[in-house]
């Protein structure tokens, strides 16, 4: 494993591949590093298993497991996944630089936010992924006084 | 009674960020109210939904406060439907409707807390919670917004934005992913559905439900700046003119930072950001000032003329 900061300059130029497949198996491969990152700080070992045919959404899950704001990139996981299918499977449409472009895109942010994390444990905890209302009965509650 | 029917007369919880930060989003959603003939009823004497901070401290604190807002409403006001166009709120509503129909400590807790403020114990069921999407979508549809469009939003490309508390977690919205018809988590669409009944052209943008930083805008602002200019610059990539967004969480985020993107880190991203309330209103033939665009950050008046909506 790469260190983390250097993933992002390697996303950029693996978005410029002129081979749009192989630019494609490249971003999907930095994309599962960047989720082993978040694994491995946690203290797992990254799991080689797959969901759906992808190792990247067994990842999401593994990370995501005792901490539900990691579920706020499920949905770019997933679209990651989706944009490498789009290519793999089309590999003769015109648009398939722009869906390779579309996809560093979305890698990007998966980087951009795990990074986040890995310096701001708690992004996403309160908003979308609401650790509160997985963890309820562990939360810290303030006494309620008797009415 | 049919949902249709139903929705033409809500309880209206604009919360609190609509009364400052978002205020255009409140403008806009009353204008498009009343250029549809809906009937917002304003809760009486609302208070905060928790937000994130009050569920941060206490999640059960919070499920009281939503539940007293829900309370007025079903209680106070005899409304059976509260729509909340925040997704703060909306969320912090539909969390607390979840917890007192399947946590009895929640029950125990929002029993004792009414008690003590004095007003009826809100029981799960009472109101149904609906955000501003649901309302057009349901109370007018797309047929129905089409036959009212007298502006086009023809010839404006939009990447819609939905945020993250508007799907997530799942568990919570059971009405959505119930088949064709009802919302998705995983991709929403009520959005990109009514804008294109008002003539806009949606983009397939795949961050729609990306993570803005939102609750990090403050304290952690460059993980929140490059998250933003990550889904503008996604959005421009997609081929939009226009990011359309329905919390005001994440308007005021992609507002404030494409403005501190330019400055901290000299990238520049030319999109227009504006609430879907006010490109509906524009749609329904009201004026730029009417849906509040004066009131946004960013400004898109030219932009707007452009397009012959100003």
């Amino acid at each position: 494993m790469r260190p983390l900061a250097d993933i992002e300059s390697a996303i950029e130029a693996a978005g410029a591949n002129p081979d749009p497949q192989a630019g494609a198996a490249e971003l999907l491969a930095l994309s599962e590093e960047v989720l082993e990152h978040w694994v491995t700080a946690k203290g797992d070992v990254p799991t080689n298993d797959e969901r759906e045919g992808f190792r990247l959404l067994a990842l999401h899950r593994q990370g995501a497991k005792g901490d539900p704001s990691f579920n706020a990139c499920r949905e770019t996981c997933r679209e990651v996944a989706y944009h490498f299918n789009l290519i793999k499977l089309e590999p003769d449409a015109t648009e398939i630089t722009d869906r390779l472009q579309m996809m560093m895109m979305v890698s990007s942010h998966l980087y951009l936010f795990i990074s986040g994390k890995m310096q701001v444990a708690q992004l996403g905890d309160f908003c979308c992924s609401s650790r509160p209302i997985r963890t309820g009965s562990e939360a810290e509650t303030v006494k309620i006084k008797e009415a | 009674m049919t949902t249709k029917e139903k929705y033409k007369k809500v309880a209206y919880y604009p919360g609190c960020a609509l009364e400052g930060s978002g205020h255009s989003y409140n403008r806009s959603t009353k204008a498009v109210g009343k250029a549809l003939g809906l009937d917002l009823v304003e809760v009486k004497n609302w208070n905060c939904c928790g937000a994130m901070e009050v569920k941060n401290v206490d999640p059960k604190l919070q499920t009281y406060l939503s539940s007293r807002v829900m309370s007025v409403a079903a209680n106070e006001m005899d409304m059976d439907v509260v729509m909340a166009p925040c997704n703060g709120c909306y969320h912090n509503l539909k969390k607390a409707e979840y917890d007192l129909a399947n946590d009895a400590e929640s029950v125990e807790v929002v029993g004792k807390l009414s008690k003590k403020a004095g007003h009826k114990t809100y029981e799960s069921g009472q109101v149904e919670t609906i955000h501003a999407l649901d309302w057009i979508k349901e109370a007018i549809g797309e047929d129905g917004l089409r036959e009212r469009v007298k502006n086009s939003l023809s010839g404006i490309k939009i990447a819609n934005y939905y945020g993250c508390m508007y799907t997530r977690p799942r568990h919570i919205f059971p009405e959505k992913d119930q088949g064709p018809g009802s919302e998705s988590t995983s991709k929403p669409h009520f959005m990109d559905d009514l804008l294109a009944a008002a003539g806009a052209e949606n983009v397939d943008f795949p961050l729609k439900t990306a993570c803005c930083g939102g609750a990090h805008t403050l304290s952690d602002s460059d993980t929140s700046t490059k998250l933003v200019l990550n889904i503008l610059k996604t959005a421009k990539m997609a081929g939009a003119d226009v990011i359309a967004t329905e919390c005001p969480t994440c308007h005021s985020g992609l507002e404030m930072h494409q403005i501190r993107a330019e400055k901290t880190l000299g990238e520049k991203v030319d999109i227009k950001i504006l609430y879907f309330t006010q490109l509906l209103g524009m749609a329904l033939g009201l004026k730029p000032r009417k849906v509040g665009v004066h009131e946004n950050i960013s400004d898109s008046m030219r932009f707007l003329k452009e397009k012959g909506l100003a």
